[in-house]
């Protein structure tokens, strides 16, 4: 009888505790708005779900990557210069400069070595163009996306790209990436009988 | 040809004769350079007021000790873009199981500039599938439970390799450091991660927004949301104000400056994943978290042994799967391993100090540390590796982060090489 108490009595402990689980503890910090959060969240998710309006083409692209001074580190052709190889090159470029490590070169060439378009339109809008990143607009980064896209043959000179289109092009190196066949968990070795 | 700290108490003990002859060969690699003229005993060629504010508001160390960390070899620091690549601390030299904050290892994604941050003004979020979404000053995170936990942190592109030199060149992309901060759990919880959800997506605020996807599992488990690093507030290049902790996963994945985590239901694949990407799904668990590794500092590539006789053979062994349990010690090339004692305590995701009682006697040999942590699992040679790939050990090139066994050549006139070939 009083071990039936007391085991209802965990019981109801216990689930006090999964509700106050579900509510705050602590109550510091303070509820974002929907503004502040849009703002923040530049996340893009392969399949393109947070990818903003806008709309851009390669022709525009060309102008752009001029304009904003992308060729300037990448080179007017997209290889060969300082900065990581874009546009793969025909192999007669070779660059003066060392290649930086990562050494992007025409085997690793972002618009072909990328599994998802989205990819690059995430890389180009959070990280480009050095010392003003953050800057370009999202007309802007579609349209250096179709670009590279175009200049690497993976869509036509006249395909827009788009927040419809973007994740729909699908990239030569679809398959170049997996997760591990484990998802991880505590106190497990990271590869099971990996030496 | 390399002079390390120990090296030279070791010379000076013998005395002035001795190390006259030292100070003739001493040179390094490591930019230490033989003391010119003896240390002032009593102080008084310095300024009162320099010696004042030394004593008074932040000490540095003894101009004696010089050293420092270096630039890998692979790429500048600064690249003809101003941009800081990846800077590799100085293990030859180093004691213990703390890194010092000022020679912690640096690595940077495509190449950065250090960002400066007003702690006032920076703000941390968490979002995405959340019941509660949450904005935090530096104040408030301080205000909430936090705990300090040792960890080590290695980058992906810390692989040995038969140019290098000293264990700066091979093994410099990791340090160890006490973190203080919030668990992320407790954070998570306050926000209320709603199901269905899988992986966090975090980020930084520096100009390129570092950005990385981490399992929602490891997320809840033991990462830290830091402010802290070795009893005192980040040092910029290592995030200030705020790090994401991940023991034991790669570095890539210890997000600095943090501003930002989005819980998702997917891997995002994002900025700092997309350079790790690999068709192998064994490959990509191997990019994760770090296995058992190990590595001898003393004697290390570059030292120089001053004859035969008693040495400490002295290391670091680490795992990203928990604690160290056992280091193994071969002098005689892999021939016979012999169990070492670990001289510092064992925590979980850290660096661990061991040490082996040696008698050098005066003959070529090579030396070698494997490490077993908390799982058993045993920290393998190249050639096991490169078995269980099914390669020629030839040219092998260790898929993932490449926890193998390094081995040091000790010469017959006492100079200290790296092994690989």
């Amino acid at each position: 009888m009083g071990s039936r108490k007391f085991l209802l009595a965990v019981m109801i402990l216990g689930l006090c505790q999964i509700g106050s689980a579900q509510s705050p503890t602590f109550g510091v910090g303070r509820t974002p708005t929907a503004d502040e959060v849009r703002d923040w969240d530049i996340s893009i998710s392969p399949d393109g779900k947070e990818l903003p309006p806008g709309r851009g083409s390669a022709k525009e692209g060309a102008q752009l990557y001029v304009q904003k001074g992308c060729a300037g580190c990448h080179g007017r052709t997209g290889s060969g210069a300082q900065a990581p190889t874009l546009i793969k090159s025909d192999g007669t470029t070779k660059s003066s400069m060392p290649c930086l490590a990562p050494c992007v070169n025409d085997n690793n060439v972002m618009a072909l070595h990328s599994p998802f378009a989205t990819v690059i339109w995430d890389y180009i809008n959070r990280g480009m163009p050095l010392g003003k990143e953050g800057t370009l607009k999202p007309d802007e980064v579609y349209a250096l996306t179709a670009f590279l896209l175009f200049k690497n043959g993976v869509i036509q000179e006249s395909d827009v790209m788009d927040l419809q289109s973007l994740p729909k092009v699908v990239m030569p190196n679809r398959q170049g990436s997996a997760l591990p066949a484990q998802e991880w968990k505590h106190g497990t070795s990271r590869l099971p009988k990996y030496p | 040809m390399d002079s390390t700290p120990r090296d030279r108490r070791r010379f000076l003990k013998k005395g002035a004769a001795l190390a006259g002859l030292a100070l003739g060969t001493a040179s390094s690699a490591s930019g230490q350079t033989p003391d010119s003229h003896a240390p002032e005993a009593d102080g008084h060629s310095k300024d009162p007021k320099e010696l004042a504010k030394e004593l008074i508001a932040y000490g540095e160390r003894s101009r004696f000790v010089t050293s420092v960390r270096v630039p890998v070899a692979e790429r500048m620091s600064p690249d003809m873009f101003g941009l800081t690549f990846h800077v590799l601390t100085p293990l030859q030299d180093s004691v213990g199981i703390i890194t010092p904050s000022s020679l912690f290892y640096v690595a940077t994604h495509r190449g950065s500039f250090v960002p400066e941050i007003n702690p006032s003004e920076h703000r941390f979020m968490i979002h995405g599938m959340v019941d509660r979404p949450l904005v935090f000053t530096m104040d408030e995170l301080k205000r909430l439970p936090s705990v300090s936990r040792i960890h080590f942190i290695e980058c992906l592109g810390n692989r040995a390799q038969a140019r290098h030199k000293t264990v700066q060149d091979t093994h410099g992309l990791t340090s160890c450091a006490e973190w203080t901060g919030v668990p992320l759990s407790l954070l998570l919880k306050e926000a209320g991660v709603q199901n269905g959800a899988s992986w966090i997506v975090a980020e930084g605020a520096e100009e390129v927004k570092g950005s990385s996807s981490i399992p929602l599992a490891k997320a809840m488990d033991d990462c830290l949301v830091c402010y802290g690093q070795n009893g005192e507030a980040l040092r910029p290049q290592q995030g200030f104000p705020l790090r994401l902790m991940v023991p034991g996963f790669e570095g890539i994945y210890q997000i600095k400056y943090l501003r930002r985590i989005k819980v998702v239901d997917r891997y995002y694949m994002t900025y700092d994943d997309y350079g790790h990407i690999n068709p192998d799904p064994k490959v990509a668990a191997l990019t994760h978290q770090i296995g058992p590794k190990s590595v001898i500092t003393f004697p290390s590539g570059g030292h120089q042994m001053s004859g035969p006789g008693f040495y400490e053979i002295s290391g670091l062994a680490w795992s990203g799967a928990g604690a160290i349990r056992k280091v193994e010690i071969t002098t005689d090339g892999g021939r016979s391993w012999h169990d070492a004692e670990l001289r510092s305590p064992s925590y979980r995701m850290a660096h661990t100090r061991f040490g082996f009682a040696w008698k050098w006697d005066g003959k070529e040999c090579v030396v070698m540390s494997r490490c077993t942590d908390e799982l058993g699992t045993v920290q393998p040679t190249r050639a096991e590796a490169a078995k269980y790939w099914n390669k020629p050990l030839e040219g092998f090139r260790v898929p993932g982060a490449d926890n193998t066994v390094q081995p040091w050549k000790v010469a017959s006139d006492g100079k200290v090489s790296n092994g690989l070939t």
